[in-house]
């Protein structure tokens, strides 16, 4: 199945990136590669099987009670980002 | 290799000391810098950690793992030392918090030394896609040292730590540790806390040891598995001590799977050597050969690139030039800049990943490929499940050609994830696996061979593995 230029542009801005041209033509053509060996699950009969979502024991589930913890402060959770005034991260204008 | 247990030995003889080992590390960490197997060296850490590890000593109450000498796969957070997942766009990230497997092994006294290359954000089969530049192979540095836990292997090789923890989502522990000469441990999907890894493929990773021995590997694994109430997919289990079982004898029999000939086609003839060598040795130990064919092995590799490529889209979504990282330098526009900072900041094979992930995941394929992924993962997991209701072991190559040169499949992405087929199933069946060295391949460099075992046996796993290590040397 080809991947067409299209779909590369739809998928890579999905997934927030972008590329250059040469880099798309190089791109697709791997990507297409790759596309055409997932295919071989059609080979394979999966009429009745469920899918596997987790290994470990469907039964198992795991409850907290919901309290709250103070485990970082304002400084820490600010300390790795790229701008912030101290309060807030910082980004650049989303409304107009 | 330096085996952390016949070091303590010479520890409690009093012949060396904590202190005088993390130097001799560091002087060989600054002599092998062209390996690039470290990215962040702790040295000031480490011989703090030491002093209080010779006090301890002094005082008569070491803990289980005093003085052991560590190197974390960067992609283990660690509070204070910078863990840049061998990421552009991490490169400024210092974790506030410790992974729960670092604060255990500091519990226990182990010594952090440094912070292991990577490829990006553990993708990759032979550590080529770390964005601070490949890893050479220590026994051989025109060669690759497998991936994606390459920086964490070849530092054990070298000589640069102890032993290593690394991560494994598709075989990225026990491909670089055969590719070494090391022994590397996937445990059991669950068994380890995956609090404070940084997330690819959720449903497939595992943190686990590389080591010069079983004995040693054993001993860490010992110290970081257990529940963990912060990471809910962590297993309700009591930690195991599979220390106390390695040397227990095995039972007069017992059965080994094997694949049938046809399934090894692709492999190279040193590993089948090697294969046929273990087993043969196997059988000297009392093993009963029998072949158990994977029904769905051709289907193995697109099913883990599905699923895996799926979940690293997801996680990797959280990388935004927001909250933590590089920011690319755009003003004016917040979408603008979280693809700049998206396409700048990833490598190649991580944007392949994500394209690849974001693709199968969208709409009008979500059927085709994932979910249909999801339905073979469960044959997979049956298909395990039968096997072990008869067979202690499933022994199988880890790798099917012995190590490659730098360069020699950095081209061909299909070509590198088609390696991955003995080791993916593993991660897929949330089976545990082990990779121990199983002779050396005609190029010189190391072959390793791998058992794995039921759910949440790595009591004997590592027992069996301990005894084929002991046998084979």
């Amino acid at each position: 199945m080809a991947v067409s230029k299209e779909t590369i542009n739809t998928i890579a801005q999905l997934a927030r990136l972008e590329f250059r041209e040469e880099e798309k033509a190089r791109f697709g053509q791997q990507f297409e590669q790759i596309i055409e060996y997932f295919n071989a699950l059609e080979a394979i009969n999966l009429d009745g099987v469920e899918p596997l979502k987790t290994i470990l024991d469907a039964d198992i589930n795991v409850f907290r009670e919901d309290e709250v913890k103070r485990e970082i402060t304002t400084v820490e959770a600010l300390s790795n980002a790229p701008k912030h005034n101290g309060v807030f991260f910082k980004v650049p204008k989303v409304i107009g | 290799m330096k085996s952390y247990i016949s070091f303590r030995n010479d520890l409690e003889a009093k012949k060396t000391t904590c202190a005088e080992a993390v130097e001799t590390f560091l002087a060989t960490i600054a002599a092998k810098q062209d390996l690039n197997c470290l990215l962040s060296v702790n040295a000031a850490g480490a011989r703090a950690q030491a002093a209080e590890a010779d006090a301890r000593f002094s005082a008569g109450n070491p803990r289980p793992l005093e003085g052991m000498v560590i190197a974390l796969k960067d992609n283990i957070n660690t509070k204070g030392i910078r863990t840049s997942c061998g990421s552009k766009i991490l490169e400024t990230y210092v974790p506030i918090y410790d992974a729960t497997v670092v604060e255990r092994l500091k519990n226990a006294g182990a010594i952090i030394i440094g912070k292991a290359n990577m490829d990006e954000f553990a993708m990759g089969s032979s550590n080529e896609n770390s964005a601070y530049g490949a890893v050479k192979n220590p026994v051989n540095p025109e060669y690759v040292p497998g991936g994606s836990s390459g920086g964490a292997a070849a530092s054990v090789a070298a000589e640069l730590c102890h032993a290593a923890l690394g991560s494994d989502t598709g075989g990225s522990v026990r491909l670089p540790a055969s590719f070494c000469g090391a022994v590397g441990l996937k445990p059991t999907y669950g068994r380890v806390s995956r609090y404070g890894l940084v997330a690819y493929g959720s449903s497939l990773d595992q943190i686990g040891p590389l080591a010069p021995t079983v004995a040693d590997a054993a001993l860490l694994f010992d110290t970081i598995n257990g529940n963990d109430e912060r990471d809910a997919t962590s297993c309700p289990f009591t930690p195991l001590n599979t220390t106390s079982q390695l040397n227990a004898p095995l039972p007069a029999t017992f059965t080994v799977a094997v694949l049938p000939d046809e399934q090894l086609r692709g492999c190279d003839d040193d590993v089948l050597l090697a294969y046929r060598k273990v087993l043969g040795t196997l059988r000297g130990m009392g093993a009963e050969i029998v072949t158990h064919e994977m029904k769905y092995i051709g289907a193995l590799i697109p099913t883990y690139y599905i699923i895996a490529t799926a979940e690293a889209s997801s996680n990797l979504s959280r990388y935004d030039g927001v909250r933590y990282g590089f920011r690319a330098d755009v003003t004016n526009d917040e979408d603008d800049m979280v693809i700049k900072t998206r396409s700048q900041g990833f490598g190649a094979e991580v944007k392949r990943r994500i394209m690849l992930g974001t693709y199968v995941l969208s709409s009008g394929y979500y059927d085709a490929y994932y979910t249909k992924a999801l339905k073979v993962r469960r044959l997979i997991y049956n298909d395990y499940k039968q096997m072990f209701k008869t067979a202690d072991l499933f022994a199988l190559p880890s790798y099917p050609t012995p190590p490659f040169k730098i360069g020699e499949k950095s081209s061909d992405p299909l070509a590198m994830y088609l390696g991955d087929i003995f080791t993916v199933s593993a991660n897929l069946g949330g089976v545990p696996g082990i990779s121990i060295p199983a002779g050396t391949a005609s190029n010189g460099l190391p072959i390793g061979i791998q058992l794995q075992a039921n759910h949440f046996d790595e009591m004997h796993l590592m027992q069996y593995a301990h005894h084929l290590e002991k046998a084979l040397t």
